[in-house]
């Protein structure tokens, strides 16, 4: 069997191989075989039939007509329900759609169901979902592995071929790193590429959409479709979106690769360093020049992120109080009690710790402290890139600092779980693109993960190097 | 110790979220010891440094000053939990 492709499909609905409702029907087939793994939190066969019904009657031609997509449960969506995989928006029903769903309805796509997540996209795992743990589609039967996180069910959904895509965000990581775990492409977009308009708020300046596909291929083709200004969001940028895909250029001779010092950490293992050298010689044998770089303040990049982004949570989430929309507790003798009991019942551990966070670095007394002095060490990350990048034109790196570890491990220790993110949150808190593409195994036969960064709207060198590391390797 | 008995007590409050006994516990334990660890941003010498609080690099458009008459009332309140007459209702505050 070939390995599933947007493009390849695109191909086949057009010289009639195959229709949209054959097509559709053997998803559906697909996702009822794998509700074990509970992927998804919203799945409904009468609404993808009715979908595909609309398409069939549907004459205008549409750049992805009838591509079965999943979303993560972030986005607001009018035909479904969306929680954010929290108890507090569990009847949650949007009215309005969000500007990346809304683009992906236009292009004619199908939407197969809302993924799980992390509770509010906080986590590593998918395992602070209030509807339950998500299970890597990769797992040996007994003994079941975590997808990563946060959008741990749009990397599974991609990965047990239950969709051609998927949407995810990444605030600190959420999309790289389950894209690593599960053996799938991901990639987080430059900050302001695409709207956040109706995607459920954790951090908002660094909140950022972006797509799970099969291949390297498809995820230029997804994030096209998904990019674009919007002025109800503030920080939506005004640039022209490249036809990424048309663009793809896997010839990389005379670009210079920068490989950051302070990225080989201690205890990583040894298999992680191993694929960062072995894609390094691969690039090298294509005629990139090797430049190796230093980007000093890579280790204050974890410690800055987790002031600033519980502290923004902490204001994003201040809007669930039980009387707008979602959850309420019954327990309601005045209106301070209905908050914080609604907030108490409505909030998971996660969630609560991290508005907590929040709270205490933005109070009196302590601001300056703590969320004023991560601001400044943030704007020292973002320099360093900044300067790195004088010298190269992409950045390669690991991914993660480990294969899918297994579902139930301990995660008492909140800083250890914070360390999933250690490769990942720099390049968030400069804003910069970067994709992770699977690349070589574990001594378990689990997939790793090679990240790519780019400049600042530089998406189409990011997906360059991407196929090019990509084509070399399968 | 920073965030003992009283300040999760004050935070837990701000952040109008209710903690039972053992739920304060394991806070203060968990605050404390992030806390500790981001300390060592103390390291990092920051002076002259202008925070960084928007890494957009376009500047923030700009749009007519024009009102809109959306009349969406029924459809803000669709998803209320209690709502009376056309508001949003909430447990009584007035004796």
């Amino acid at each position: 069997m070939s390995k599933p492709s947007l493009k390849q499909t695109l191909n086949d609905l057009d010289t009639k191989k195959i229709s949209i409702r054959e097509l559709n029907q053997d998803y559906l087939k697909k996702i009822k075989k794998k509700v074990n793994l509970n992927i998804f939190i919203h799945f409904s066969e009468e609404n993808i039939l009715k979908q595909i019904d609309n398409l069939e009657k549907d004459n205008s031609t549409k750049k992805l007509k009838g591509i079965p997509i999943a979303i993560k449960d972030l986005f607001c969506t009018k035909s479904m329900p969306t929680t954010a995989a929290s108890k507090i928006l569990e009847n949650f029903n949007p009215t309005y759609e969000s500007f990346v769903t809304q683009k992906l309805l236009d292009e004619g796509s199908i939407f197969v169901g809302k993924t799980n997540l992390d509770e509010f996209a906080m986590g590593s795992a998918t395992n602070t979902s209030f509807f339950g743990n998500t299970i890597n589609p990769l797992s040996k039967e007994n003994e079941p592995l975590a997808p990563g996180g946060s959008s741990g069910g749009s990397a599974a959904a991609v990965a047990a071929d239950l969709c051609l895509g998927a949407t995810g965000t990444d605030t600190g990581g959420s999309i790289r790193q389950p894209a690593s775990f599960c053996g799938v492409v991901g990639i987080k977009p430059t900050y302001g590429l695409c709207s956040r308009w109706g995607i459920a708020a954790f951090a908002s300046s660094l909140d950022q959409a972006g797509i799970f596909s099969h291949n390297v291929e498809d995820a230029s083709i997804l994030l096209q479709s998904i990019a674009g200004f919007d002025q109800r969001d503030s920080t939506s940028a005004k640039v022209d979106i490249p036809n990424y895909f048309e663009n793809l250029d896997d010839d990389l001779n005379g670009k210079t690769v920068g490989i950051p010092k302070e990225y080989s950490i201690d205890g990583t293992p040894m298999e992680i360093s191993q694929i960062w050298e072995d894609a390094i010689k691969v690039l090298e044998k294509k005629g990139v020049k090797i430049k190796n770089i230093s980007l000093p303040h890579t280790k204050y990049a974890l410690p800055t992120y987790y002031i600033i982004a519980p502290a923004e949570a902490s204001s994003n989430l201040a809007r669930y109080d039980g009387v707008k929309y979602g959850f309420r507790s019954d327990e309601i003798n005045s209106l301070d009690e209905m908050y914080e009991n609604t907030r108490a019942q409505g909030f998971g551990r996660e969630v609560k710790r991290r508005i907590l966070i929040g709270t205490y670095v933005l109070s009196a007394g302590y601001y300056d402290a703590y969320y004023l002095k991560a601001q400044k060490v943030r704007k020292l990350i973002a320099d360093d890139f900044n300067i790195a990048f004088k010298e190269c034109d992409f950045i390669v790196t690991p991914t993660a600092p480990s294969a899918a570890f297994p579902l139930n491990e301990k995660q008492n220790d909140p800083i250890k779980m914070y360390l999933n993110d250690v490769f990942t949150v720099p390049a968030s808190l400069a804003g910069l693109p970067g994709i992770s593409i699977p690349f070589g195994k574990d001594k378990n036969n689990l997939p790793l993960g090679i990240q790519i960064l780019g400049k600042h709207f530089d998406e189409q060198q990011v997906f360059n190097a991407a196929v090019s590391l990509e084509r070399s390797y399968e | 110790m920073k965030i003992d008995k009283n300040t999760i007590n004050k935070i837990a409050r701000l952040s109008r979220i209710k903690l039972d006994d053992k739920e304060s516990e394991d806070y203060i334990k968990d605050l404390n010891s992030i806390l500790e660890w981001v300390e060592q941003l103390n390291e990092v010498n920051t002076e002259n440094v202008e925070p960084l609080s928007n890494i957009s690099s376009s500047i923030l458009p700009k749009r007519e000053d024009v009102s809109k008459d959306s009349n969406s009332s029924d459809e803000i309140l669709e998803n209320a939990p209690d709502k009376l007459e056309g508001f949003f209702a909430v447990p009584k505050v007035v004796e």
